[in-house]
């Protein structure tokens, strides 16, 4: 057992925390602002290998690992909750099921690309009537030929617009159940495929969000992501994964509300000495800490659970569950602690709060966690 | 081209604060850094290596802990390092520490030597001037640029009243400033591999240096006094334009009834 990071993890901290303090801070919050997609960092990210971490040098990416994954997305959150997501949803949502269900020529066809940044990628599952009940799905993709049609469409897409690279979900036999679901892989450029509305969203608001049109869209065979059929499977294995990535997002954004909040309790002065010094405050941020501390061990535990190649889906999701709820109490109480100040635009304190509760939401409500959960514990 | 980069590791000054009562700088938990001008010196070389081709080795000088620093540039894509580590190196001040620094140059093949200009925990700024005269080379100090054309550095040299434009043949050493770079970020394929890398270590005994010119025992500085600096408040800053500039000095200067 060693709670240390390794020399290499460490190194990789440094870069990582630098990068964001030099580069992600300094916009941060003009991107939430004027809902910016930070184009020009991504490419910067993808230049330095931050766009496909944990994937080997064979397929183009920088050989590294999960927890370093987990502590990009940390890092990055920490100054700001839109470049954490955008690298958690084209990482884990996109690059990490090409790698592991990807067939030999799907994984050179889109690997480098995605891991050097040419292309970003996205993830479509949620549709208007299948949310929680991920199998509710009612896209169809019927096969014609050499092909698959897709018809339907997808909301909530995270990267959408900006991305390349689609991992869609459809029905291909209706009558089986989830059993009747595949996954595919969508370009963007294919005929028939559209981006829809973009949501206006109370965080993450420089992430782009949208909806994705299929209307007779021709997705050729070779496109098929793993077994026709097995596209359930490959979903929920997705999202066991993506969830170690929003759940370093939500410890990223509770650490950064933290740090923020020591900032100002020590230089604000009331009743004639620093807030910090007086034990309400203390005890709180002791407590916040703490529990920020804990999510973190739950997120680095699901992360090296996955680099280990053992089960890690319920683990994961208690690191998103208690790291999303962490993060949003305590991105509540750093507001609190600025008082009037962290309700103004002022101070960063009240957009991490807004970035916040999307991480109790997206890829997998907190409801759905404790099912995956409870799911486990009553197998 | 071969390039050698000499790099010291330094407390990161910015993160010191000082204990109030003895005045005495609490180094716990400071994290260690390249030291900015070194890791400019590093930009430059690895700026040389893009255009032009070169092999560029970092060396260092310090506790065992500063393979760190080696690492790091490693991740920023020096080739290859070496540590000069040995209990008989301590306690040098910057003679002893160019001569350990020579005596290892002069066992390795270069065209160019970079040291950064001074170190932000010293301030010197002699170790670098130092190894070129041991190793009895051309020498730039404060360099803000050097370009590389048919065998000709063109070096440029910072003065008080502007810069000089200079050329000259290699070997050569130049000292370089912060301000010259931009360094960049490590990537993360650089961290993964210069973790596995191997930083070649040495001893008084590898360099074959002479002993008494070493640590403790070759250094003839004796420190008299050492005090911190008064704190100064962080001043005013005003971005205005230069005739309101003006007006703002001369009003300014009125209030403290300096004029």
């Amino acid at each position: 057992m060693n709670f240390e990071l390794s020399k290499k993890q460490q190194l990789f901290r440094q870069m990582i925390r630098d990068f964001a303090e030099k580069e992600v801070k300094p916009i941060a919050a003009e991107v939430d602002e004027k809902e910016i997609f930070p184009l020009e960092n991504v490419e910067k990210m993808a230049k330095l290998g931050i766009m496909g971490i944990p994937i080997p040098s064979g397929y183009g990416g920088p050989g590294g690992d999960n927890i370093m994954y987990s502590i990009a997305v940390e890092e990055l959150s920490r100054v700001c909750g839109t470049t954490g997501v955008i690298v958690s949803a084209h990482t884990s949502l996109c690059v990490a099921p090409i790698y592991e269900f990807g067939n030999e020529e799907q994984k050179n066809r889109f690997l480098p690309k995605l891991c050097k940044g040419e292309w970003i990628g996205a993830f479509g599952l949620t549709e208007p009537n299948a949310g929680t009940d991920a199998s509710a799905q009612q896209t169809t993709a019927i096969e014609d030929g050499d092909s698959y049609i897709l018809n339907g469409s997808k909301i909530f897409i995270t990267n959408a617009g900006y991305a390349h690279v689609y991992i869609i979900l459809a029905m291909t036999d209706k009558s089986a159940g989830v059993k009747g679901i595949t996954a595919f892989i969508v370009e963007k450029e294919t005929p028939g495929f559209s981006i829809g509305k973009k949501e206006l969203k109370l965080g993450i608001r420089g992430s782009s969000t949208c909806e994705l049109i299929f209307e007779n869209c021709r997705v050729p065979k070779e496109n098929l992501l793993g077994k026709v059929g097995g596209g359930f499977s490959i979903a929920m294995k997705t999202l066991d994964g993506g969830r170690i990535g929003i759940a370093a997002q939500a410890l990223g954004i509770a650490q950064g509300a933290l740090d923020e909040t020591v900032k100002y309790t020590k230089e604000r002065k009331q009743f004639g000495r620093s807030i910090s010094q007086f034990q309400n405050t203390q005890f709180q941020m002791a407590d916040l800490q703490t529990k920020t501390e804990a999510a973190r061990l739950l997120v680095r535990s699901a992360a090296f659970k996955k680099d280990s190649g053992v089960s890690y889906s319920a683990d994961a999701a208690m690191a998103k569950l208690f790291a999303s709820e962490t993060a949003m109490e305590v991105t509540t109480k750093a507001v609190q602690f600025h008082g009037g100040y962290g309700y103004t635009r002022e101070y960063p304190v009240e957009r991490m709060m807004r970035d916040a509760k999307i991480t109790e939401i997206y890829e997998g409500t907190s409801e759905v966690q404790r099912m995956v959960i409870a799911a486990k514990m009553y197998k | 081209m071969k390039i050698v980069v000499c790099i010291k590791q330094v407390p990161d000054t910015t993160e010191i604060k000082i204990n109030p009562v003895t005045g005495t700088l609490i180094r716990d938990g400071v994290p260690s850094i390249i030291n900015p001008d070194d890791k400019s010196g590093l930009e430059a070389a690895l700026t040389l290596k893009e255009k032009h081709g070169a092999h560029v080795t970092v060396i260092t000088m310090g506790p065992p802990q500063a393979d760190a620093v080696l690492r790091e540039a490693m991740a920023m894509g020096a080739d290859d390092a070496i540590l000069l580590t040995d209990r008989k190196f301590a306690g040098a001040d910057t003679l002893a520490t160019s001569h350990a620094l020579a005596a290892a140059l002069s066992k390795m093949e270069w065209d160019l030597i970079i040291t950064g200009r001074q170190a932000i925990d010293g301030d010197t700024a002699q170790v670098g001037p130092q190894i070129a005269e041991h190793l009895d080379i051309p020498q730039v100090s404060y360099v803000q640029d050097i370009d590389y054309n048919e065998s000709i550095f063109t070096v440029k040299k910072k003065t008080e009243e502007g810069y000089q434009v200079l050329e000259a043949e290699a070997p050569l050493l130049v000292t370089v400033l912060s301000s010259a770079n931009k360094p960049r970020y490590m990537s993360v394929k650089g961290i993964v591999n210069a973790i596995d890398k191997e930083v070649k270590v040495s001893g008084v005994a590898d360099i074959e240096a002479e002993e008494s010119k070493m640590g403790l025992k070759g250094s003839p500085t004796k420190v008299h006094k050492a005090f911190s600096k008064g704190v100064k408040s962080a001043g005013e800053q005003f971005e205005v334009e230069e005739e309101e500039a003006v007006g703002i000095i001369i009003s300014k200067l009125k209030e403290k009834f300096i004029i």
